[in-house]
């Protein structure tokens, strides 16, 4: 079939258009949304990420695994990881950092990045199915649904079945710590915007022995933070089945000063989309209870 | 009789609750905006009155008034004498536990800190129930499969209490702590227990809150135990019989002011116990007034129960939010369960060594 010029020209605006959207969102001011009866934007849908931010939210090349040792001639993979071969490795991100750059740790912190970094495999909450916490729970790989009514937003993530109850009323402080914090909304025009406290960041490095429960990693790099964590999260619409979606970090424990991520969001546009079951719980039995059956099946032993 | 009666209720009952107002009727109730009734809230679904009725009550559905004024007191006191604050001074319990179900026995370890079950029998059309249970008639399950009597009679026996010692290195096949797949999965964490998320959500010994978010064609029920969300599509088909989920694959629609809810699809174990993959259950949920829905349920099952049964009970709302319920997040049992039957072996096989070297 021959491209007719009008069609090609048609081809050419929308590509201006949609290339408009991902690199200035907020410049998608025409864009009208859905409203629920009270003007509300409508925020109904089943959402994903599409990038490499869970892999490491700082701009970063392609690397042969997410836990690397020193080899003759450079970093290799782990013993941990090893069997994974490409499978493993970690694809390239452009990062998500808004304005570019690096997380603005202090000098402490950073160190400790580089710690995790180097012992991923026994410290990042995904790998025990932990839940992911705020905001790495809107960028796990997998998609998320958002329940939007008059008096009601309500966050449920396919990820280890995390979910998160939105109040839409005045920001408290929270009352008490937990894995998924404490969320206020509040509306600015037709931004969603979102107070996240109360996070718990228990450091699964610092665990004892079989003590359950660990958190605060924002990806698989070791990214970090600390229990006064702060997350201001902003969800805008900006097409009919595309967010921005922005969280800026404020944590005086981990960080110099706050600091801002930002993404698009895509819509599941599967006709049938749904959240399954993915309850990991299930999947880590072996790697935490298996050397305790009455017959253990045989496990890699890893020598130092 | 009547004593014995409530004594029995008392007993069985391994759920908690509240009496909604006998209101409904005429009474307005809220609406969304586009006029269906909207559900969307609070609920703490917890009720003295059990899931199966005490047998004594025969095919009684109802209890009287100073019936349930008498249940709703004993379980106050119960409660109050419970929540005592201990005798600092008081002896440490002896290794292994001292017996008994309390928290210095073998396990134990729910006090009154923990259980939440209601404060009363529950109601409904203003009458208090002795079952949630109404069909069969006695509020009682109907009778089992044979297939099923054949599958429980070979696991009788399975689950103990914890004698302390590694009885089942005494008996042919595995043993109930041998691996994690075996153990309950409330104790997995893997669904809460006593079917609070099932379907059908039954009460439990606490935790009973439920958090309802209802849009136009999704409605969202959170369980508070293992911090499970129900999704229910409105109007929507069922998925492939090859998609399974652990709490089923639920599809809703409107029939006037009730939300009928249909669930299939369910895992190997779903959280009813004793149920299949082969469970269906069907769900109505109808305001009465603007305090309480009325949850009806049925369940069928053909590898389980020779005829589908069917109950109902109060969810009257509630001003309580959800805490996070981070289980596995939590879970120290699992692994000390294991490696606690790892050691009680690990003694059995010294004693049987130093019996056969003194022989």
């Amino acid at each position: 079939m021959r491209l007719g010029t009008s069609m090609f020209c048609r081809f050419a605006v929308a590509a201006v258009a949609v290339l408009a959207v991902a690199v200035a969102p907020l410049a998608a001011q025409d864009f009208e949304p859905n409203r629920l009866s009270d003007g509300k934007p409508d925020l109904n849908g089943i959402w994903q990420a599409l990038n490499e931010a869970n892999y490491d939210l700082e701009l970063h090349m392609a690397r042969a695994a997410m836990q690397l040792r020193e080899g003759p001639h450079g970093p290799l993979p782990a013993a941990e990881v090893l069997n994974f071969g490409a499978v493993g490795s970690v694809p390239p991100g452009m990062g998500v950092i808004k304005g570019g750059g690096k997380i603005p740790y202090t000098d402490e912190a950073l160190a400790k990045r580089n710690d995790n970094q180097a012992n991923w495999s026994t410290r990042d909450q995904e790998v025990f199915c932990y839940l992911p916490g705020v905001p790495r729970a809107t960028y796990m790989p997998q998609p998320f649904q958002i329940f939007h009514s008059e008096n009601a937003v309500f966050i449920a993530y396919q990820y280890a079945g995390a979910v998160r109850d939105i109040y839409m009323e005045e920001l408290k402080p929270s009352q008490v710590d937990s894995w998924m914090g404490t969320s206020y909304g509040r509306w600015e025009g037709d931004t969603l915007v979102v107070d996240v406290s109360g996070l718990l960041a228990k450091d699964c490095a610092e665990r004892e022995g079989d003590m359950p429960g660990c958190g605060g990693w924002l990806d698989r790099s070791g990214n970090h933070y600390s229990n006064q964590l702060h997350v201001e999260e902003r969800y805008t619409l900006v097409g009919p089945n595309h967010m921005h979606y922005e969280a800026t970090l404020t944590d005086p424990m981990t960080y110099t000063e706050p600091w801002t991520i930002e993404m698009p969001l895509y819509r599941r546009m599967e006709p049938n989309a749904r959240l399954m079951d993915f309850r990991c719980v299930e999947f880590v039995e072996e790697l935490m209870y298996g050397e305790y059956r009455r017959n253990p099946l045989p496990r890699m032993r890893l020598v130092d | 009789m009547l004593d014995r009666r409530l004594i029995a209720f008392g007993a069985v009952v391994l759920a908690g609750a509240v009496a909604p107002s006998a209101a409904a009727g005429d009474e307005e109730i809220p609406r969304t905006p586009s006029g269906r009734p909207d559900i969307s809230g609070h609920y703490d679904v917890g009720t003295l009155t059990p899931l199966v009725r005490p047998q004594a009550f025969g095919d009684n559905l109802y209890l009287t008034r100073e019936e349930a004024d008498r249940i709703a007191e004993e379980e106050r006191k119960r409660m109050q004498a419970e929540a005592q604050v201990s005798d600092p001074n008081r002896e440490a319990p002896p290794e292994g536990g001292d017996g008994s179900p309390g928290a210095a026995g073998n396990v134990g370890g729910y006090n009154a800190f923990w259980i939440d079950r209601g404060t009363d029998a529950f109601e409904v059309d203003g009458r208090f129930r002795t079952s949630i249970i109404i069909d069969p008639k006695n509020g009682r399950h109907p009778p089992l499969t044979d297939a099923a009597r054949e599958r429980f009679a070979a696991r009788r026996g399975f689950f103990r209490a914890n004698t302390g010692e590694a009885w089942w290195l005494e008996r042919e096949g595995p043993g109930p702590y041998d691996d994690p797949e075996l153990r309950p999965l409330a104790e997995r964490c893997l669904l809460g227990f006593s079917s609070t998320g099932g379907p059908p959500m039954l009460p439990a010994l606490y935790n009973n809150l439920k958090r309802i978010v209802q849009t136009e064609d999704h409605v969202m029920i959170l369980v508070e135990m293992v911090h499970d969300a129900r999704v229910v599509r409105i109007g929507g088909e069922h998925v492939p019989a090859s998609e399974r989920r652990w709490m089923g694959d639920s599809i809703g629609w409107w029939e006037g002011d009730t939300l009928v809810v249909d669930t299939t699809n369910f895992a190997d174990r779903p959280a009813l116990r004793s149920a299949t993959r082969d469970l269906h259950v069907v769900e109505r949920f109808t305001p009465m007034g603007r305090d309480h829905l009325r949850y009806e349920f049925t369940v069928e099952d053909p590898n389980v129960w020779t005829a589908p049964w069917s109950g109902e009970y109060a969810w009257p709302r509630s001003d309580a939010l959800l805490y996070e319920y981070a289980c596995h997040e939590g879970n120290y049992a699992l692994g000390n369960i294991m490696r606690g039957a790892r050691l009680l072996e690990e003694d059995a096989l010294a004693a049987a060594g130093a019996t056969d070297s003194g022989e």
